[in-house]
This record gives structure tokens, sequence and C-alpha cells, in this order.
């Protein structure tokens, strides 16, 4: 006969005001198996867990029932509380009369009534409980970043610098990201490439980190602290260990008219180049779809001028297949394409451009060598208009329904440092709201406004109409003075919205992390965990799991990174046993199992059976990986044999439960 | 191919040319637009209330009549038309009880439940006919003309229901017009309102908008401009001082094919 | 305030007061901004607040050339041009407060005028 501990928590007022939990404690004291059945304040507290520890030394008790919060709350609490007692922890039943009873009730009969009967059914459960011992796992002590930008570089750094090997895996040519393409930074001002090469130097050459660049993520399989990822590394044409970077076959390659990517097409590179001077690694690339040589067999220039014998116009894609105890993404954002907010004219002139290729004209690496010139005649600019929130902040039909946070302020520095280097120049900024939460932004946008004289109009902008003269035409809403106003602007820039990288969502697939609607990493808590993604081992580094700038950026990637180290810093890892497994006597190998499980955790064996009538059979049937299992339940309901069970939450259990409900 | 078709009043009126240079150039590319045996005037604009139900009604009939003829599409030529009757189209789709009243109203005489689809001449030359195959039967191409196309507000918004074309960036009549051998000019205002029925009550806006329609495709260097719709014309025309010719786009196809005038 | 002006205006309308952030897209986009006392934000917004009767009195509600620039490049989804035509209909519907009347007609006839736009202009100005 087994004897259970009933523990009814009063929670201060919480459920005491609501049920009547001596009421409680006295009626599950009656139930048979029901050896102890007492109230008190507050369970959780150390009085509280010490007067169960007691009971169940005390009564020798098999199991335990507390009548409390949510388990959310303090499972883990007593379930501690009870292992510390001699008592397995998975002998330890919740029954919440709080956030399910009590906090939903105002009559105090009722809530009384309700709190009895979820004992009751706790107990019916507890007396099924099996004692269950998490399975242990062992951890790869090594990391992989995928995403090469400041919040993939940064954690990269600080995983390293905690001693363990990680790799950087970045799809393009170099590490760097969007932050290798701006120019000054707010709200200091400094120069992007200043700041962020020493960190790109530092990752090529701390022993710590690998940077395979241009190459990508193809498949992830395993689990927590034992990850397999395939990693195709592209061929560039070039072998990366004989490479120097000279950058003399970018200088002599004929096909010069290739649009350059890191200038967004705004000038042009040659068909092999280096994408930017402070590259890492700094290895020359040939673009198949425009050498001559690899397309069609002629020329052959740049592997006779190179002077180390770099160039391979062989070379093949390679698999590299790495074993990883955590995967961090770090996949960064892309500005969103404007071409359908056309009133704007975006694809009607060349001088109506995004803020990012603004970003590039001002660079002095950039396609005009920072001079601020307007690209459809290099003419310069007198009057430039900004205009905020393009894609951002509408409708889900109309685009982004989120604000892209970074625009407010970059806008704010674009007009300020055009109006320091370019004191003729007028500069207007059309906008809704000015969005300035961080420390130093406010002060900042009030620089521009205040010191720099740019003009901040509130009112967004109706249309913006090309003349045959070449300026534009842009008519918009001043809402304080009640106007509709034309300016004619030589250059009109659109603060255009941010969204995921478009490898994402396949990456997402791989990688079995959850996303959201707009193609961002879902967080496993929004307050509480908003470096982890919910699918254990994976991580979340930078502007993939929401907009971001680069102090949250930095701020989060190392955040990331301790988590990373917390995991990578243990040997083993302690599973919840609470999974499903799978009755290889009933199971028929159907597969409904696997096709179910949202973890992969399900496998197939091939399994040799002595029958009834003395022969062998070879069936197939389901393996529970119970290190990857998380216990959600989902193939003990598609199992049509019954075969799938799980451990804490058994079909007899739950059965049990509704059985002493429905009493 | 047999299509039913909507002219609406104005095109049995005061847009004569618009009707004929429609029927005959579209027989000649193997479209007969048959007319829809009864019909009463759309209204001319789509009222939005919600509880707007009889002026919708001309529409819905039409709408139903069409489904007798041909594929059961509704064709038609004029921009007002097309949008009252798309509108109308399009709100059964959406809203339910639209459908209840207006059903419930006709009692079955006839009974309509947004089958239908409305489609432009300007999509039947493209879609069914085709732009390139139209360029091969242009026997007096357009050659050296700059024309600039007038969308108006009709034909383009709103984008949600009409799905005519790209509401900011249009390219149907540029095709149209290159199709026909000339140069298609653009220009900004060519979707912004030419002033529309304001022409009655305050005459002055329609001609401060028709001017700013011309002025902006004169800037951009047009011969002469062309539409779909009556009433844009007339204000283009009477309510402007600019003497760039307009014409409607069925008449410069019929030209182009080699239909002579009347 | 008056709610029961605005719940009709709303209902009738089906617009979306409650979505506008006050980005002023859609007066900056109306091509007859000149000649209106209120302004299309200032519909959405006056309605919104209740204040309904101001613009009922407002020569505004005639000076909308439903071309439904308002409405398609709105962000937001607010539809102003249907709540300025919900307004105007308020007005109209009332005995005797027909805008445009047949006999105002023959003093605007030409020879070349469309019966489109008469037609159009009684359905947006007379019931």
């Amino acid at each position: 006969m087994q004897k259970i501990g009933v523990f009814v928590c009063h929670c201060g007022t919480n459920i005491a005001a609501t049920v009547d939990v001596k009421a409680v404690a006295e009626a599950l004291g009656r139930e048979p198996s029901v050896a102890v059945s007492t109230d008190y304040p507050y369970m959780c507290s150390e009085s509280g867990q010490n007067l169960i520890k007691d009971a169940i030394r005390e009564h020798a008790l098999d199991g335990v029932v507390i009548c409390s919060c949510s388990p959310r709350m303090h499972e883990n609490t007593f379930r501690k509380a009870a292992a510390q007692a001699g008592l397995n922890p998975y002998m330890v039943e919740i029954a919440n009369i709080r956030e399910q009873c009590s906090w939903i009730h105002k009559d105090k009969e009722e809530a009384t009534e309700k709190a009895i009967i979820l004992g009751r059914a706790a107990i019916a459960k507890v007396l099924l409980n099996a004692p269950l011992t998490a399975g242990e796992s062992p951890v790869t002590k090594r990391a992989l970043v995928i995403g090469g930008g400041i919040a993939g570089i940064q954690t990269a750094l600080d995983i390293a610098e905690a001693g363990f090997p990680v790799d950087i895996v970045e799809k393009e040519p170099t590490i760097g990201g969007k932050m290798a393409q701006l120019d000054k930074t707010f709200p200091t001002l400094d120069c992007a490439a200043c700041i962020l090469t020493p960190k790109m130097v530092d990752c090529a050459q701390n022993e710590n980190i690998r940077i395979l660049s241009f190459s990508e993520v193809e498949a992830v399989s395993g689990f927590v602290g034992n990850f397999t990822v395939k990693i195709r590394r592209k061929a560039r044409y070039v072998d990366e260990t004989k490479c120097t970077g000279c950058g003399l076959c970018t200088e002599k390659c004929p096909v010069k008219k290739v649009p350059n990517e890191f200038n967004l097409g705004m000038d042009q590179r040659r068909a092999v180049y280096i994408p930017f001077a402070q590259a890492v690694p700094k290895v020359a690339r040939i673009d198949p779809d425009w050498c001559n040589m690899l397309k069609n067999g002629k020329c052959g220039l740049c592997s006779k001028i190179c002077t180390v014998g770099a160039i391979d116009y062989k070379q093949q894609d390679t698999i590299l297949e790495e074993q990883y105890g955590a995967i961090v993404a770090a996949t960064g954002y892309e500005p969103i394409k404007v071409d359908r907010y056309d009133e704007y004219a975006y694809t009607q002139s060349k001088d109506v451009i995004t803020s990012l290729e603004f970003e590039r004209l001002t660079n002095a690496a950039g396609p005009t060598s920072g001079t601020l010139l307007r690209p459809s005649d290099g003419r310069h600019p007198h009057t430039i208009v900004f205009i905020q929130c393009v894609g951002s902040r509408c409708t889900p039909e109309k685009g982004k329904t989120y604000c892209s946070k970074i625009c407010c302020m970059y806008t704010a520095k674009h007009a300020m440092l055009t109006r320091e280097k370019y004191p003729d120049t007028d500069v207007y900024v059309f906008y809704i709201d000015v969005r300035t939460p961080g420390k130093n932004f406010d002060e900042f946008y009030r620089r521009a406004a205040e010191e720099y004289g740019v003009h901040y109009i509130k009112g967004a902008v109706g249309k913006v109409a090309p003349r045959a003269d070449g300026t534009l035409d842009v008519q918009g809403s001043d809402l304080l003075m009640n106007e509709q106003l034309h300016i004619r602007a030589d250059l009109v820039v659109l603060a255009a919205a941010i969204e995921p990288s478009k490898t994402a969502r396949p990456l997402a697939t791989m990688l079995t992390a959850s996303m959201d609607t707009n193609d961002f990493f879902t967080e496993a808590h929004p307050k509480l965990r908003p470096v982890e993604s919910p699918t254990a081992g994976i991580f979340l580094s930078g502007a993939c799991q929401g907009p971001k700038d680069i102090p949250e950026t930095v701020s989060q990637a190392s955040a990331c990174a301790a988590k990373v180290i917390g995991l990578l810093a243990k040997d083993k890892l302690t599973g919840n046993p609470c999974v499903a497994h799978s009755d290889e006597w009933m199971c028929n190998g159907c597969s409904n199992c696997a096709s179910v499980c949202p973890y992969g955790a399900i496998t197939y064996e091939d399994r040799d059976f002595r029958m009834p009538d003395r022969t062998t059979k070879t069936r197939r049937v389901a393996i529970v990986n119970p290190a990857v299992c998380q216990g959600c339940g989902a193939c003990t309901v598609a199992c049509p044999s019954g075969a799938m069970d799980l451990y804490g939450f058994s079909n007899s259990q739950i059965m049990a439960e509704v059985d002493a409900i429905c009493k | 191919m047999k299509i039913a078709y909507y002219p609406g009043c104005t095109l049995k009126n005061r847009a004569r040319e618009l009707d004929r240079t429609a029927r005959e150039s579209a027989a000649l590319l193997g479209i007969e637009l048959e007319e829809i045996p009864v019909w009463q005037c759309c209204g001319g604009a789509y009222t939005s209330a919600k509880d707007e139900i009889a002026t919708k009604l001309s529409s819905v009939r039409a709408l139903a009549a069409g489904r007798q003829i041909g594929d059961g599409r509704v064709a038609t030529v004029c921009s007002a038309c097309y949008n009252v009757l798309k509108q109308t189209n399009h709100e059964f789709a959406v809203n339910p009880d639209f459908d209840f009243k207006v059903n419930n109203y006709l009692k079955g005489d006839p009974e309509y439940h947004g089958e239908g689809e409305v489609v432009h001449l300007l999509e039947l030359l493209r879609d069914e006919v085709g732009f390139e195959e139209l360029a091969r039967r242009v026997t007096k191409p357009l050659k050296g003309k700059r024309i600039a196309a007038y969308y108006g507000c009709l034909l383009l918004r709103p984008s949600s229901a009409l799905a005519f074309d790209d509401p900011e960036n249009p390219k149907i009549m540029e095709d149209f017009i290159r199709a026909l051998g000339a140069e298609p000019v653009l220009y900004p205002m060519r979707n912004e309102c030419c002033g529309g029925y304001l022409t009655l009550s305050d005459r002055e806006t329609a001609k401060r908008r028709s001017t700013a329609v011309k002025e902006s495709a004169r800037e951009m260097g047009a011969d002469f401009m062309i539409t779909a719709c009556p009433l844009c014309l007339y204000n283009l025309t009477k309510n402007t001082d600019d003497p760039i010719p307009v014409r409607y786009f069925t008449e410069v196809l019929a030209d182009a094919l080699g239909l002579g005038g009347e | 305030m008056n709610h029961d002006f605005k719940d009709r205006i709303v209902r009738m309308s089906g617009a979306a007061v409650e979505k506008c952030m006050r980005c002023g897209k859609c007066s900056a986009t109306c091509p007859n901004y000149g000649e209106m006392e209120y302004h299309p934000h200032q519909f959405v917004y006056m309605v919104e607040r209740g204040e309904v009767e101001r613009l009922m009195a407002s020569p505004s509600i005639y000076a909308c050339l439903t071309c439904f620039a308002c409405v398609e490049r709105c962000p937001r989804g607010v539809e102003p041009a249907k709540v300025i035509e919900a307004v105007r209909l308020e007005v109209i519907r009332q005995k005797g407060q027909n805008y445009l009347k047949p006999d105002d007609i023959p003093a605007t006839l030409d020879d070349d005028l469309p019966q489109q736009a008469l037609v159009t202009a009684l359905r947006k100005f007379a019931k």
C-alpha cells in the first residue's frame, strides 16, 4: 500500500483568499493511500520545504502531492526538496490550484470544490508514478556560429576567450556583415570599419577561432551537446592557403563591368575581386557568372599574373562535416526592396536611394570616394529629403508591421553628417515619430535638429515626382502647420524597413528552431530568455532575432556567448526523464510517430525478435532518443497501436486523472 | 473568343468613337465583344458606404447577365465602368452581408454571388491577344510618336480590389504603346486624378488638376496622350489650355491596325 | 463628443479609424488638399474623437475627388476616403440637403460633357 503525502499551500492570500485550504487538506486527507495531509502559508519557502522533507522521512512516504501554484514556478524546487529527503524527485506531482483555480474563480465554495478535485487527480496520478532517473549525454566542446557579422564575430570572440574552439560560417567571401558597409556609427560617430576591423582581425588571429568563409550550412542533425553539421565550402577558384591578398589579379582582370554588391550596384568590380580592402580573409574570389575563363575557357590572365599560383579554375565545392555542442544563429538582416512603394519613385529615378545606398555614397571607400554626389549626373545635391518608415509600421497587407528600430537614429546621423560636411545643403526629414531610446540617443538627434539645422517636419510624404530637369518634387504633409508642402529635392533617401536574411528560414528548418511570421528567430522567452531558441542547444545573436542597432547587438552577442559557454563548460548534460518510449512488442514500425515529432527524436531500427512459435522475426521498431525528446507527447497520440507512451505522463496516468475528476 | 461586353452609357452617346473603335479593333484581333442585351448605367462611381446597396444593383445585374455569354466574364472599355463593376464584384468576395442583402432584394432575379470576373479591354489585349501578336498585326505603326498614357485613378485604385496593374508604376498601357510602334512617355502624374466629376461642382479644381496632369506629360516630351475614360478625356481637353491632343486608346489602336475612321 | 454620429460613420464606412498612426500621408498625397478646410487626416482623427458635426458643416466634404490616393497609400489601411464619403452621406441623406440639384445642371452643360460626369456627380452629391 503506497503512502502519499499531501501538502496544500496558501500562497499567502493568493490561494487562501479564494480556496479554503484547510478544508482541502482535510478532504484530501481522507482519500485512500494518503498518509498525511497538511497546509502551510508558503510551501516553497525554506520552512515549507522542510515541512515536506520531514514528512517524507517521518512517514516513509512513497509519493508527494503539492497543491500550489503552477508547476512552471516551483516544480523543480519541490523535486529537489524530495530528492534531498531521499525520495525520487519524479514521485512528486503538483496540483495547480492557483493559476487554474484560485486566480480564475470568485466563488469560494466553487473554488474549494475544484481544488479538492484537482488534488484527487494529482493523487491518482502519483499513485501510478514510477521513479525515473534522468539520463546523461556528453557535450562536444566546440561551438558553431552561423553568420560572420558583428553579432557572430562578438559571440565567437567571447566563446574563444573562454577557451572553447569555435567555427564561424559566413556565406559571403569575407566576414564583417552589414557593419562593414557602414560609414560612421551612432551615437558616437565612430568609423564603422575602424572599430570593426580590429575585431575581424582578432577572429582571424585567435587560435580558437576558425573562419569558414564563403561557406554555408547544408544539413544539421543531432541534439544539444551533440550536433553534426555539414558545411558546404563553396568554390572561390582561388586557393585560400596560397592567396596573399595582394590584389594583382583584381587589377588586371579584363572583365570590369560586374555590378559591385558591396556598393549595392552603384559601381562595378572585376570578375576576380576582393570584396573590400579590409576583407577577412583577404582572399580573392572569381565570380563564375562573369569570368571568361570559367564561362568559355578564354583568358586565364589572373592565373598568369598570380605570383604564388593561387588561382585554381578547377576548384570544386567541398563538404566539411563537423561536431558541435552548441550552434549560434547570427544571420543578420537585409533592407527590404522598396519597389512596391513606388509613390516614392525609387524605380523611376536614380536619385531616389535607400539609406544603405546613402551610407555607401558617404563612405570614403564607396562608389564616389565619400563625396556626396547624385547617382544620376554626379552633381552635388543642394536639397536632400529623408523619408522615414518606408515599409515599416504598416498593416500586414501593406508591409512590415514592426518598427525597424534603427532608422530614426541613422537618419539623424545621415542628416547631421551631411550638414556638417556640406553646410550649403538643406536637409529635411519627414518623420512620423522620432524614436531614440538608447543611451545618448535623444541628445544625438537633438544635436542634428538644434546645432546642425536639420529641418524635422512632422508628417509623411505622399509622392515623389521626378521632374524633367532632374530634380524631384517631394509632396508631403506638415501636420503642425496644417500644410501640404512641395519641396524640390536633388536627392531623396528612403529609410527602408529591415527584414531577416533570406537564408534564415531554411536555416531555421535545418535547426528545427522556431521563427515568427516575420522570419525572425523566436526566443525561448521574450524577457527572461532572449538569447536562446526554445530548441535546446540553439542560441540567437543579433538582428536575426529582431531589429537592433550595434550597441544592442554586441550586448546580445556577448549574452549569447555566455549561454553557450555555460553549456560547453559542462561535461555531461542531464536530460529530462519524462520522455517517450516505445514498447517494441507493440510497435509495428508504421512511422506515424516520427512524422509528428517536432524534434526529430525518433528513428527506426531493425530488431530480431524471438516469436512464440520459436522462429526469429526481424521487425522495424521505433526508437526514441531520450536526449532529444522533449516529452511533448505528440507521438503517444499519433501511435495507432498504443506502443508509444510517455514516462511521467503515461496514458494510464492521464486516464486515472480523468477518472478522479469525473468521479 | 466571345466575351460579354458592358459599354456603359457614355460609350453609347458622347463617347461613341471609343465604343466603335473598341469593337472594331477587338473584332480584328479575334475578340468578339458581345453587348449584354439589357443593362443599366453603372452610376459612374462606386459608393463605398456599406449600407449603399441599391446603387450597386445595376452592376450586379450586368455581372449576372455576363455569366450567360462567352466564358462568363464581363469586359469593359470605360475606366469608370471597370471600376464600378469590379469593385461591386469584389464586394461579394469580402462582404457576406452584401451578398445576402443583394440576393435578398433581387430574390433570385438574377441570383449572383460574385462568380464572375471583370476585365478591361487592355487586359484582354495583353492576355488573350498578347502584345507581341498585337505588334505583328499593326499595319500602320506609330513610329516616332511619343505617347503619354494617362491611367487616372479609376483603373488602378483601390488596387486591393482592382489588381489591374502596379498602382504606382503601371506598365500595361506603356507596353500597349510599344506594341503599336510608338515610344511611351513616363511622367509622374499619369496615375493622379484629373478632377473627375468635380468639373460640375468646382470647375476651377478640375482645371487645376487637369492642367497639372498635362503639364507633367508635356514636361516629359509627350506628343499626345491616350486614355480609357471619357471623363478624363473631357477634363484633359476642355479644362486646360494645353493643346497636346488626348485620344482614346482604342482610336489609336484602330489607326495602327489600319482600320479607317467613320 | 457625439458618439452616435461616430458609430454611424464608422459602421457606414467600414473604415478602421483607430488604426491611424497620425502620419499624415493621406493628406500629403491628396490632390485637392488646397481646397479643403479639413484634410483627410483630420477627417479620420475628428471622427475618432466624435467631432463629426464640424465635418458635416464643412465644404470639405464636397472637395474630395474620390481618387483613392489616400486609401492606396495609407500604410495602416485606414481608408480616409470612405470616412469622408460617409460624412457626406450623413448630410445629403437628410431631406433637402442635396449638394447638387438637377436644376443646377443645365448651366454646367456643354456639347462635349460626357453623361458619365452627370451621373457620377449626382450619385456623389445627391440622394
